[in-house]
């Protein structure tokens, strides 16, 4: 029963949060950024396990690395990326975090491209127009 | 890595935010200053570990590094 740990843990954070910002806002926001972490820190490992199973049952289904790759590097990006302006916005900065949530998008693109690239070229060898 | 550095930057900043009421009652406001950045930048030093833990973990798990 992890997940009372968790839940534990938020609601001790969150209280020390409400009692340190009185105070001094720098440590409660130091307090926030550190429980993020060692939240996500706990969880990584199950979804360590998770990527392993799909990157097995990919190799066995013939799948291009490529595909599986490119998926995870992006859900990657996705998330450190929404943890970095998360992180920001509750520092108060919403044009800082909207400007890496930005760049985190266009990251994502870039890694899509190639996949763009490889279903428009087989949408357009199954035209009979695009050959002639 | 463990859940007592939480309770380690709170008390942190509590010790800070008292230490900063007496100095300024006393009159050194400049050297009360001074010490909220050193307590600040000890807090920074705790956290960072964590964030460069965190970021090695997302390098080995999603992007195979």
């Amino acid at each position: 029963m992890e997940i009372i740990q968790i839940v534990g843990i938020g609601i001790i954070a969150a209280l020390l949060v409400i009692i340190v910002r009185e105070q001094k806002p720098q440590f409660a926001f130091l307090i926030t950024l550190f429980t993020g972490v060692f939240l996500f820190l706990l969880v990584i490992g199950k979804i360590g396990a998770v990527i392993e199973v799909i990157n097995e049952l990919a190799n066995r289904s013939g799948i291009p690395d490529v595909y599986l790759k490119t998926i995870l590097k992006i859900i990657g990006i996705a998330y450190v990326a929404e943890f970095g302006a998360q992180m920001v916005r509750d520092a108060g900065q919403e044009s800082i975090a909207s400007k890496i949530e930005f760049a985190g998008k266009i990251f994502i693109l870039v890694l899509a491209i190639p996949i763009i690239n490889v279903i428009i070229e087989t949408l357009l060898s199954l035209l009979p127009l695009g050959s002639s | 890595m463990e859940i007592t550095a939480i309770f380690q930057i709170a008390g942190v900043g509590i010790i800070i935010a008292i230490m900063h009421t007496v100095l300024k009652q006393m009159g050194k406001e400049d050297i009360a200053h001074w010490i909220t950045l050193l307590g600040f930048v000890i807090g920074i030093f705790m956290v960072i570990d964590v964030i460069a833990q965190l970021f090695q973990e997302i390098k080995s798990i999603f992007l195979f590094q």
